[in-house]
């Protein structure tokens, strides 16, 4: 099979985050980077299917030249065998995924592209389904179990209430992954040797024939969460703030 | 609660101070191991550390591990197999050795700071690792091409484990009094006798365990120049059972989840490594890692234990600061960040652990260097600081680590001595680190008793030289003056000490006994001294702002300012010499 992987880079995930004086950005000096959460498991479903049933894995980024650093560590060494990083830094969501789109396109010849169902950092919830849009083929959100047979694939998606949802497709398909979708494994640290010498691509818009278009939306402001109140300490031995606790949760937080 | 996160900034920080760049990317076989990639394989070691180990590591120390004296067996707690499975799938234990064995050939110097991060998450887990590490290093010095090619390559692949069996019930410190026996037999000698305390003796993380055993052939030579060393496996290469045999686990203070076993040998088969009765050259191979990496022990745990402490102080109010303007009035209390003494705690705990680790990795790197830098005085060099520095890391390391994990506990008032936080569980693992790998006080006779004088007391004055340079080069930067001055003083008065001492101690060795324990803490402190100013010299090009520059000086102010006046008490100690000691009449204790 040929696989695609779509791959943020983002702030890590217990990264500090400040809002940057200028009110839309955030501050990102002294910040760790890595792989977007979801999109580990993205590479990871990608690794494990060429485990299962050969081929080739190819991973799309659309950021900063920097991105080098963190797709040798997080997606080479696992191993993914080539990576494209589209140097640009489009507007809007539309934006990136015209791009991913039109990389995909120009590599050519895939069965499959994994994406994460968001990434940590802007959580729009829109890429895998624009790139699955742009492309026309098939597509499922937030996958947690995936087979393939053939030409043919089933994914499980988790629902409301824990109801789950068996979607049945045939291929080429964009599968955006959810959480419990698999494991995440560990680099062999010798693989991480190794992915130094791996392709990796850096390429601008033209050299895809990608253009990112004028972006629709735009970031008007970014505020940080209100400052957490102070807890509530429960007095007394442990049946009597138990009982404290549950006739709290009930009368007053009404969540039982 | 447990709040840890590796050190990974400080470790890359002090590698940069201490010239990886320029001393271990420029040798050859290191060229491939630059900064980033060095990182990046730190990195995944350690969130592999963080998510798998780590949180084996309260319950390992809960359930510690069972022996079975039906069939010997020795079982890990839950959790250790996959874990020990996983950790050598990645290859995180093979680092530094050959690649001919399968080693990923990296720098000793990374695997070394790695263990910090090893160490920290599960202090029982890393017993296993390090011992094997250290039956690696032995056999690559003195075994046979063939031991080499038979055993090196399960050790490193980790399949195997490796012990160190030196301990006997009358044998600890004094090597000499082993009394296990080895006789010629077939190609090779049955050994008989039983050992104590040994190490991951027994365990069930491997297919085969490797012990090397200190014994005594039939015609040995009294004493410690009678010691042989003998390879011993648990199982022969036909598959059958060697007899060699845990009977039984100790019951300790602390690292529950390493067991600690009594290993009898029944007419075992071993194989003898290097020559016969030279068995302590091969352990001295492997004393000068094993023994940084003890040191490394403090510091890990009192980083970890700082960590827990500072969260918890960042939470905590109680009581109103002494300084009205610092009150806080929208609370009933203060963050006990105001109060100055819990200041002077977390400073004490801080300062002189990142300076122990600036000193591991400057050590550390001085290791590569020593083994393989093309030029044979630089070679020289750092193998007389390596030779000079080791035992202060030990000894050092491992002491004030237990006292700064005590610092910390302090901090968190009665929380820190409670099994909600890992603070009190650190503090009865890292205890261990002063006696093990030779006592405390064993190291400070190494240092004055055998380094001190080594080829002509070439050790010192090279250490010497480094402070000169260090201060030569910071001589015309006023904003260096706070540091190179008290770090002149110091030297000055660390040499006058040792001159002293030499003298006394020539005139009666019993001297040497009753003062090298303190002089080698006086030692330490100026060996701080300088790798404080070393960072603060290196801050001293960042921004103004920048929050690394501000906290690195102020540490080191705080070091200089309160720490290292320390060193005029050792001194004064150093001075006073064995009387108040030996006088005293036995009747008295
Ligand atoms: C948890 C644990 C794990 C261990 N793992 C291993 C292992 O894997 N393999 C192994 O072989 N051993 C192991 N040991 C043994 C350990 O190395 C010894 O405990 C250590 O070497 C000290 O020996 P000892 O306990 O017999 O103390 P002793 O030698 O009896 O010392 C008692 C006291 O006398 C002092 N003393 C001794 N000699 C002198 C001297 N010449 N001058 C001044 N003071 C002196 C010591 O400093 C100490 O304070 C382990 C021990 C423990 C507790």
């Amino acid at each position: 099979m040929k696989i695609g992987v779509c791959a943020k880079i983002t702030p890590d995930a217990d990264a500090r985050i400040k809002v940057a004086a200028d009110g839309q950005s955030i501050v990102l000096d002294g910040v760790k980077f890595g792989i977007s959460d979801y999109d580990e498991y993205a590479i990871e479903e990608a690794i494990r299917t060429k485990e299962k049933h050969g081929g080739e894995i190819v991973s799309f980024t659309v950021g900063d030249a920097s991105a080098d650093k963190q797709l040798r560590s997080g997606a080479l060494a696992l191993g993914v065998d080539r990576s494209v990083l589209v140097t640009e830094n489009p507007g809007d969501p539309l934006g990136i995924a015209k791009l991913l789109a039109a990389a995909i396109q120009k590599e050519g010849g895939f069965d499959v592209v994994f994406t994460g169902k968001s990434t940590i950092d802007q959580q729009n919830f829109q890429i895998g389904t624009m790139v699955a849009e742009l492309l026309g083929w098939a597509h499922v959100t937030q996958v947690t179990a995936l087979e393939f047979e053939g030409n043919q694939f089933k994914a499980t998606r988790n629902m409301d209430a824990g109801i789950r949802q068996v979607v049945a497709g045939t291929l080429p398909a964009v599968i955006s992954c959810e959480d419990g979708l698999n494991t995440v494994r560990y680099a062999k640290l010798p693989d991480i040797m190794k992915a130094k010498k791996k392709p990796l691509d850096s390429v601008g818009a033209g050299a895809i024939g990608g253009d990112a278009g004028a972006a629709r939306s735009s970031v008007g402001n970014l505020a940080p969460p209100p400052a957490r109140p102070a807890g509530r300490m429960i007095e007394g031995d442990a049946a009597t703030a138990a009982k404290e606790l549950v006739r709290l949760l009930r009368d007053e937080a009404k969540v039982l | 609660m447990d709040v840890y996160r590796p050190p990974l900034d400080d470790i890359r920080f002090n590698l940069e101070v201490f010239g990886y760049a320029e001393r271990i990317e420029s040798i050859e076989r290191f060229a491939d191991f630059d900064l980033e990639t060095a990182m990046s394989l730190l990195e995944e070691y350690s969130k592999f550390c963080v998510d798998v180990l780590k949180p084996l590591n309260a319950s390992g120390d809960t359930v510690g591990v069972r022996f079975d004296p039906a069939d010997h067996s020795v079982t890990t707690p839950d959790g250790f197999k996959a874990a020990y499975a996983g950790f050598t799938e990645n290859a995180f234990n093979t680092i530094p050795w050959n690649p001919e064995f399968g080693g990923m050939g990296a720098p000793f110097s990374l695997s070394t700071l790695a263990s910090e991060v090893l160490i920290a998450t599960n202090k029982s887990f890393s017993m296993c690792t390090g011992l094997t590490a250290g039956l690696i290093e032995a056999l690559e010095a003195y075994g046979t091409d063939a031991q080499k090619e038979h055993y090196l390559h399960k050790l490193v692949s980790g399949e195997w484990a490796g012990t160190m069996c030196l301990t006997e019930p009358q044998c600890g410190t004094d090597l000499g009094l082993v009394s296990t026996t080895a006789v010629p037999s077939g190609d090779g000698f049955e050994l008989t006798g039983t050992k104590i305390w040994i190490t991951f003796g027994e365990h069930d993380l491997t297919e085969n365990i490797v012990h090397l055993v200190l014994a005594r052939l039939p015609d040995a030579p009294p004493g410690i120049k009678g010691i042989s060393a003998f390879l011993v496996p648990k199982f022969l290469d036909d598959g059958s059972r060697n007899p060699i045999f845990c009977g039984g686990t100790d019951h300790k203070m602390g690292i529950h989840a390493s067991p600690t076993c009594v290993m009898n040998l029944e007419g075992a088969k071993g194989w003898l490594v290097g020559e016969a009765h030279k068995g302590m050259r091969s352990m001295f191979v492997m004393m000068n890692a094993a023994r940084l990496n003890v040191g490394i022990e403090g510091v890990a745990l009192a980083e970890a234990a700082y960590q827990a402490a500072l969260a918890f102080a960042k939470d905590r109010r109680q009581s109103r600061s002494l300084s009205p303007k610092k009150q806080d009035r929208t609370s009933d209390a203060d963050n006990i960040l105001v109060h100055p003494d819990v200041r002077r705690m977390l400073l004490n705990v801080k300062s002189t652990n990142e300076g122990l680790r600036g000193l591991v990795a400057w050590i550390a790197m001085s290791y590569d260097v020593m083994h393989h830098a093309a030029d044979a005085a630089e070679r020289e060099k750092a193998e007389d600081l390596v030779a000079l520095l080791t035992p202060i890391i030990k000894s050092y390391g491992s002491e004030r680590g237990f006292a700064n994990v005590s610092e910390s506990m302090q901090v968190m008032g009665g929380a820190g001595y409670t099994k909600d936080w890992p603070v009190e569980q650190y503090m009865r693992d890292v205890r261990i680190a002063m006696i093990y790998e030779g006592t405390n006080h064993i190291q400070a006779l190494d240092l004055v008793g055998r380094k001190l004088p080594m080829h002509g007391g070439r050790l010192m004055r090279v250490f010497a030289g480094e402070v000169t340079a260090l201060l030569r080069e910071c001589a015309d930067d006023p904003r260096m003056a706070e540091f190179t001055g008290p770090l002149k003083d110091e030297s000055k008065r660390l040499n006058a000490t040792t001159m002293e001492m030499g003298a006394a101690a020539s005139a009666d060795h019993e001297v040497i006994g009753a003062v090298a324990s303190n002089y080698l803490n006086q030692f330490a402190l100026v060996t701080l001294a300088y790798v404080w100013a070393k960072q603060a010299k290196a801050v001293l090009e960042l921004d103004e702002a920048d929050p690394k520059r501000r906290s690195k000086l102020q540490t080191a102010r705080f070091f200089y300012q309160m720490v290292l006046p320390e060193a005029a008490t050792y001194a004064r100690k150093v001075a006073v010499g064995k009387a108040c000691m030996t006088d005293a009449d036995p009747d008295l204790f």
